[in-house]
């Protein structure tokens, strides 16, 4: 396609900001106009409502599972009750909630517009993921209420080919392959559009630092994710038919599935956390009214962590019985991993430096993250190391690093992104006071949940117990005490979003700032996202925009 | 000039005149055909890419259990037939040529050729599964199963099961009969869109009985020529198997084996009970040296059928993509016979072709990797 066949305008923006009367939202009524949508817009927020949904399910399972812990024995749980709660919240948080979070919902509302372009490249093929999705759902609610799940997520054999609960393992490897599925087509889809479908001055260097993490998070999808695919897939034809391949009674190898399993759940960590990094790329630069320091090496280091996540999977199994040579490559390797992670944090600080710090929520909530995964990151180091991870191995060390990681980090970026974002989505500013409360509320809880298990792990508490010895009981209810207080931090941050819709300012064109596309565009956005081809310029070049007091909004100097 | 060149210039006549319309082929957020057709191509390579590694799972178990019990595979694999697998290795190379032709076709608006070429694909994907599903139905009568369910020679009671093949074809009886149905209707409406529909679709039916004819004859063959010592040479091991494939009632030829059978069973047990208790992996190793004259260890359900497993696994998911396969082609035979495709718009079928090709291509390794171990 060549550059000259197209018209280049002038952006849409006008001096009077006013609220649009044609967007999406309202662009058609009734229910199959959003159930048989193909527009990627109405399609992200579905997915914002389901993830946010599975989040609020996972979370209330995560209460129980603290609640439980209060008392060193005879918790309100029977021991059985307690194996199926922390195996239903590890697996729907993970499949169901983080997975989707940052790609499916917010990355299927803002890729197609931050890259200016009217939908992804297959629309259809979007809203079936969407609908795989919701198949994965009721899978995994079928497994949960018809008997209950005590694998653990990680379904590792031969357990789950023994336990008593077969159709709970059968529904919910069923469930993960069509979730995988899902997570597939989206990345898929991604790639494409990112591919083909730049408008004319798009060109790669000029890609929003979100969609170069979106794309590194397409790239493990497409590769990763048909390895778990096979992977569930025979586990269902071992309970179904006995086939022996993980099955040590048959000649099979456990330890097999175990490489299958983190062949694809390793990657999987930086499906989590790469499009996290993406959104704090933007948080960054946007509330420091400043260029992104390093926008390179942040795009590049995105795409080193994609590549070398797929190397480091031997790291879940140390303690599983690997050759001593094939361990110590795989503890090398996953040190690799750091230095891109590094070099994110050290140019995101630099971002900061001399910048013109807006603390706001989403800032709050993307500082919150820099702080958060740097303890995760660093605390991965000790479990990456052999000597130390034959201690630390199956306690709650590791429990509170992945939890630092995938909830301090992937899920404090999901919120800064769903509040920096909010805006734009619904058109509707929130209480940015109340929200600040909330970030601090679940900075602290967050920290009282997940600091004591640290030192509960490195003191010997395995993880997955549902009851342990009474010197760890303080320890225990402080994390409980602190669960409660991040619990209701979260609570707070969702009656913030949903009071907006009901009794919030309508939102300017451009409340923060930003210079990247899709705050070129109405909030929220026409159907079409843009009714003439945007002009591309860099989308960290602060220079030209200026807060405007009339719009109550930033605006482009012309 | 040539036909091609004469469209390409036709193109860019449609271009120069139609700038700004979008036709019905063209969805509407692409800007044009170009963009459209090179968004389809790079979604399919990414879908074949995740196909490979989907598939990848199964090789990696096969190179793992065959590295560990080599001997395995090649006493398990003598229980394939060559022949069939020979004939579905050609019978898809052919499907392959006409799905190209068929791109071929589309481009050059040959729609009468075009239905021909995906009907001729269809035919042969549906030989192929013929052939499969009487090397499944043989197998499965004599006890050849996956993992828990391998019986072969296990049980010396064990008698032959019928009737497996019979199963396996209802579906495909039913939906040739529907088929039979639409061509009647197709032709006695005088349409000539669902004549183009319904012809393929009921050949390709009959394709699929005509394969399983193939199929049942060259196994019959194949029995013969054992009977009479024709594949002695070589083949030593095979006696115990030939046991039971030869003579048409099992009865006698189960009594001796299964003292045997009984035997080894028990020693395989205590070795795989043993290494389960020590923590590890059975490991019911055969020396390389035994390789020549395999005990009856292989033949018992940790052995014999975990092989089975694995061919069944590789196999049937590639049936299954072959079933898939063969309804997108079912769905551009319809668009075929409405004439949709011409030279600005055949992505569908040149994508469809690139997943053939390589549903082909898989089979390509699988027929070696299972049949030709020997």
């Amino acid at each position: 396609m060549s550059v000259v066949d197209r018209p280049i305008t002038a952006p849409v923006h006008s001096e009077v900001d006013s609220y649009p009367e044609h967007h999406f939202l309202n662009h058609s009524k009734g229910f199959l106009s959003w159930a048989l949508t193909l527009d990627h817009k109405r399609i992200g927020l579905m997915y914002l409502v389901g993830v946010m949904s599975s989040f609020a399910l996972g979370g209330a399972f995560a209460l129980m599972i603290r609640i439980h812990l209060w008392n060193f024995k005879d918790g309100w749980l029977s021991n059985q009750t307690y194996n199926q709660v922390f195996t239903l919240h590890g697996a729907i948080m993970v499949f169901l909630f983080i997975i989707p979070s940052v790609p499916a919902a917010l990355g299927n509302f803002l890729l197609p517009v931050m890259l200016g372009t009217k939908d992804v490249a297959f629309p259809r093929l979007n809203l079936s993921s969407f609908y795989l999705w919701v198949t994965g759902l009721i899978l995994f609610l079928t497994a949960l209420s018809v008997t209950g799940l005590d694998t653990g997520w990680t379904f590792y054999t031969p357990y789950s080919i023994e336990t008593q609960q077969g159709g709970a393992v059968l529904a919910a490897t069923f469930g993960v392959f069509v979730l995988g599925f899902s997570s597939i087509f989206t990345g898929l889809n991604f790639i494409v559009t990112i591919n083909t479908m730049r408008p004319p001055g798009m060109t790669w260097f000029r890609m929003p630092l979100f969609l170069w993490a979106i794309y590194a998070t397409s790239i493990i999808q497409v590769l990763a994710t048909p390895v778990l695919g096979i992977t569930v897939l025979l586990l269902s034809a071992e309970r179904l038919l006995g086939i022996g391949i993980f099955d040590p009674k048959l000649n099979g190898d456990p330890v097999t599935f175990q490489h299958f399993f983190w062949f694809y759940s390793h990657p999987a960590v930086y499906i989590m956390i790469l499009p996290a990094m993406g959104i704090i790329s933007e948080l960054m630069s946007v509330h420091c009214h400043k260029g992104i320091f390093g926008y390179r090496m942040i795009a590049y280091s995105s795409i080193a962590i994609a590549l070398f996540g797929f190397l480091v999977w031997g790291h879940h199994m140390f303690t599983s019985g690997m050759a001593d040579v094939t361990t110590i490559v795989f503890s090398a390797l996953t040190f690799t991993v750091s230095i891109p992670s590094a070099i994110k944090v050290f140019n995101w600080l630099g971002t900061m430096y001399q910048g013109t710090v807006s603390l706001n929520t989403p800032m709050l909530y993307a500082l919150a993250f820099i702080f958060l995964f740097t303890i995760g990151g660093l605390t991965g180091l000790p479990l990456g190391a052999l000597s130390t991870d034959m201690h630390f191995h199956d306690t709650y060390f590791v429990v509170a690093h992945f939890h630092y990681v995938m909830m301090g980090g992937t899920l404090v970026a999901f919120l800064g992104g769903v509040f920096h974002w909010w805006p734009k989505m619904t058109g509707r500013m929130f209480n940015d006071k109340l929200g600040i409360v909330s970030a601090i509320i679940v900075f602290v809880g967050f920290n009282l949940t997940f600091l004591p298990q640290f030192v509960l792990g490195s003191r010997g508490m395995p993880r997955r117990y549902a009851t342990y010895l009474p010197e760890f009981q303080p320890l225990h209810q402080l994390s409980t005490i602190g669960s409660i207080t991040l619990g209701s931090g979260l609570l707070l941050a969702l009656i913030v979003l949903l009071m907006s819709l009901v009794n919030g300012k309508k939102a300017p064109r451009n409340p923060w700032g930003g210079a990247t596309l899709e705050w070129m565009c109405s909030s929220p956005p026409p159907h079409d996202n843009f009714s003439s081809a945007p002009t591309v310029g860099d989308p960290y070049d602060f220079s030209n925009i200026e807060y405007d007091g009339r719009v109550g909004g930033y605006v482009k100097r012309t | 000039m040539t036909a091609i060149q004469e469209n390409l210039a036709h193109v860019v006549d449609d271009h120069a005149d139609h700038h700004h319309e979008h036709p019905s082929w063209l969805a509407h957020h692409f800007d044009d055909a170009e963009q459209q057709y090179d968004s389809g191509k790079l979604g399919m390579w990414l879908f074949l890419v995740t196909e490979v590694l989907f598939f990848s799972g199964m090789f990696c178990a096969y190179a793992l259990y065959r590295n560990r019990n080599p001997e395995v595979f090649e006493f398990c694999s003598s229980f394939l037939n060559e022949k069939l697998g020979a004939i579905n290795t050609g019978v898809l190379l052919f499907s392959s040529l006409t799905m190209a032709w068929a791109v071929r076709a589309a481009q050059l608006r040959q729609h009468q050729l075009l239905v021909g070429m995906l009907g001729a694909t269809l035919g042969c994907a549906a030989i192929f599964l013929g052939v499969k599903a009487v090397e499944y139905s043989h197998k499965m009568e004599i006890g050849l199963l996956p993992g828990k369910l391998y019986v072969a020679q296990l049980d010396g009671a064990h008698g032959p099961h019928k009737g497996y093949l019979e199963f396996i074809c209802t579906v495909p009886a039913i939906v040739t009969a529907l088929c039979a149905f639409y061509a009647i209707y197709a032709f006695a409406t005088k349409s000539l869109f669902h004549q183009r529909v319904a012809g393929p679709m009921l050949v390709a039916g009959l394709c699929f009985f005509g394969g399983v004819g193939l199929g049942q004859y060259l196994e019959a063959q194949e029995e013969a020529s054992k009977g009479h010592g024709g594949h002695a040479a070589g083949h030593e091991h095979h006696a115990m198997v030939d046991g039971h494939v030869d003579h048409g009632s099992h009865e006698h030829a189960a009594a001796p084996e299964s003292v045997h059978a009984a035997e080894t069973k028990t020693a395989a047990e205590i070795a795989a009970s043993a290494a389960t208790a020590m923590g590890g992996t059975p490991n019911v190793y055969v020396s390389p040296t035994e390789l020549k004259t395999p005990n009856a260890d292989v033949n018992q359900r940790s052995m014999a059928g975990l092989f089975f497993s694995i061919y069944y696994c590789m196999t049937g998911v590639h049936a299954i993509h072959i079933i898939g396969g063969m309804i997108v082609i079912t769905w551009l035979i319809v668009k075929a016979a409405r004439e949709e495709f011409h030279e600005q718009y055949f992505g569908p079928v040149d994508n469809v072709g690139l997943y053939w090709h390589l549903v082909d291509f898989i089979w390509i390794y699988l027929f070696p990797l299972l049949y030709l171990i020997t």
